[in-house]
């Protein structure tokens, strides 16, 4: 059953969620706009006894989730842009070990140290693979405080079913707002044995090893077509998304977190000026909606799709993949820590209505 | 009501932020949609302070907010800065006694109130922005001043529970100056 909704702020959500989770190990170096996260971790944590740790840099932060996660652990860490950038060594070292782990990226603007208000600019860093190798994060992309809450339980969820990091992926914004949001009274925990886990020989006749070092070339190259597979079996079984009004929509706008949102403003605004838009909102950002993508880009009444990023366009890239050429795909983006206004987006809108083939990406 | 929009601004200091989020609480506590969204960059520090706050019967689209309905100002730059971006036909509720400038535009209702001397007069100078929520709630109706007690109890800890009636007399001095 749900609570009594509660105003909360985006980035305590999450650390909330996670508590919620069965999180009882968290670590990481504070950074504007996520450090709430680890405010409300340093008081909760504590008093719950779970381990809490303010670490040196981001590299030992994540390496101690590493060690945490190898242990069978629940853990979890959470940065922003630059601090995400250091974690990739140690992201990709769990990918290798196949490793269950959340990191929480709320992104800030870059490239470099940039400034500290809202972007959807590490896209590409997140969805295909920040760090060195083949490998594949699971990502996801709340749209408000109550989803923050209800997609952090289930990446505990679903780190552990596929022993891999499940990025959530938000921005300034979505960290720093407060919403209501209503908690279950029992979280939906699902209980995964860890008989790989490194804790100690027990009553094993050989003690569990964890490691992404594969010296022999065929060896290693069988790892990774187990990872493969698995990331395969992903890509068939978790795409999660949010259409809707494709069945009459003239254009079609991808978006997702932050920019959704103002899209859904933008969306009533041009129904009144008799202009049909729906939108497909990606929850998962890797594995990418691309089936719904492809079908709305069939659909006869579909003219063209028009992307909205906080960035110069990253994910346009995977909806033109996803559209194969079917319909002109237009972008609108902005960079630095703006967002786009609403009437910027509906002028953009109307460009299209007027010519769906005029100025596309 | 749709995406009903305020700005409140000032001074780090003056309580904006928290003023921001008791107007939320308030319609919250009514059931509605709302979101809350503070300036989080390097310009608090000793300088401005401001936050977006949205009211909705349904749920909201952007908590950012460009074009206010109401925009409320305890301080000169934050009046500059904000006074365009409201909508024609809103509301621009400013700090008399401490903002001495005009507003440039005649398609805005303008409401000056002295609230610092409310809060100086009260005895607590935070009760400045909590009589400018009055004057919010008097105008717009976007929350009721039922709405505003009910969820200062809630939200406060019962040891700041002796606060209220104060901040409920701020209130509704500053209703005042809605009619």
């Amino acid at each position: 059953m749900a609570q009594k909704r509660v105003l909360m702020k985006g980035n305590e959500v999450i650390a909330e969620a996670a508590l919620r989770a069965g999180c009882r190990n968290y670590f990481g170096y504070p950074i504007t706009p996520q450090t709430e996260v680890m405010h409300y971790m340093a008081k909760k944590m504590v008093q719950i006894g779970g381990n809490f740790v303010q670490a040196e840099s981001e590299v030992s932060a994540i390496n101690m989730v590493y060690g945490a996660a190898a242990a069978g652990a629940r853990a979890m860490t959470s940065s922003s842009s630059p601090g995400i950038s250091l974690k990739q060594e140690g992201i990709s070292y769990i990918a290798g070990a196949e490793l269950p782990a959340v990191a929480v990226n709320i992104v800030r603007a870059g490239p470099g140290l940039g400034g500290i208000l809202p972007s959807q600019g590490d896209y590409w860093q997140a969805t295909k693979g920040g760090g060195h190798g083949d490998y594949r994060n699971l990502v996801i992309a709340p749209a408000s405080v109550q989803e923050l809450y209800e997609l952090t339980v289930e990446a505990f969820n679903l780190a552990d079913k596929y022993r891999m990091l499940v990025m959530i992926l938000g921005d300034g914004t979505l960290g720093q707002m407060m919403e209501p949001v209503a908690f279950r009274d029992e979280e939906p925990i699902e209980k995964i044995e860890k008989p790989w886990a490194a804790t100690g020989r027990g009553g094993r006749k050989t003690h569990n090893m964890i490691t992404s070092i594969y010296i022999d070339p065929d060896e290693l190259e069988a790892k990774n077509r187990e990872l493969q597979e698995k990331y395969k079996y992903i890509e068939e079984n978790e795409v999660r998304y949010e259409a809707y009004g494709l069945e009459d929509a003239e254009i079609v706008i991808t978006a997702f977190s932050t920019c959704s949102r103002i899209c859904k403003n933008v969306i009533r605004q041009a129904a009144e000026q008799g202009i049909k838009v729906g939108m497909i909102r990606p929850i998962t950002l890797w594995p990418f909606p691309s089936k719904v993508i492809a079908e709305a880009a069939a659909r006869d009444n579909v003219k063209a799709f028009l992307d909205i990023e906080l960035s110069a366009g990253q994910m346009v890239e995977d909806v033109r993949l996803a559209v194969e050429g079917k319909k002109p795909v237009h972008f609108y983006g902005r960079m630095g820590g703006n967002l786009p206004t609403q009437k910027e987006i509906l002028d953009k809108i109307i460009e299209i209505h007027n010519d769906p083939e005029g100025g596309k990406v | 009501m749709v995406d009903f929009s305020i700005i409140l601004a000032g001074f780090g200091g003056q309580g904006i932020l928290s003023a921001g989020k008791m107007a939320a609480e308030a319609a919250l506590y009514e059931g509605k949609e709302v979101s809350w969204f503070p300036s989080y960059g390097p310009e608090m520090r000793g300088g401005t302070a401001n936050c977006s706050v949205v009211i909705s019967d349904e749920p909201i689209g952007s908590p950012v907010v460009n074009d206010a309905d109401v925009v409320i100002c305890l301080n000169q730059p934050s009046m500059e800065k904000f006074e365009p971006v409201i909508k024609p036909g809103g509301i621009l509720i400013i700090d008399s006694s401490l903002i001495h400038i005009k507003p440039t535009r005649d398609d805005i209702r303008f409401i000056p109130m002295n609230a610092s001397e409310i809060a100086n007069d009260l005895g607590n100078m935070a009760f400045a922005t909590i009589s400018m929520l009055g004057c919010l709630s008097k105008a717009t109706g976007c929350f009721k001043r039922e709405s505003f007690e009910s969820a200062l109890y809630e939200v406060l800890p019962e040891r700041r529970h002796k606060l209220i009636p104060g901040n409920v007399e701020a209130f509704d001095r500053g209703a005042k100056f809605a009619d």
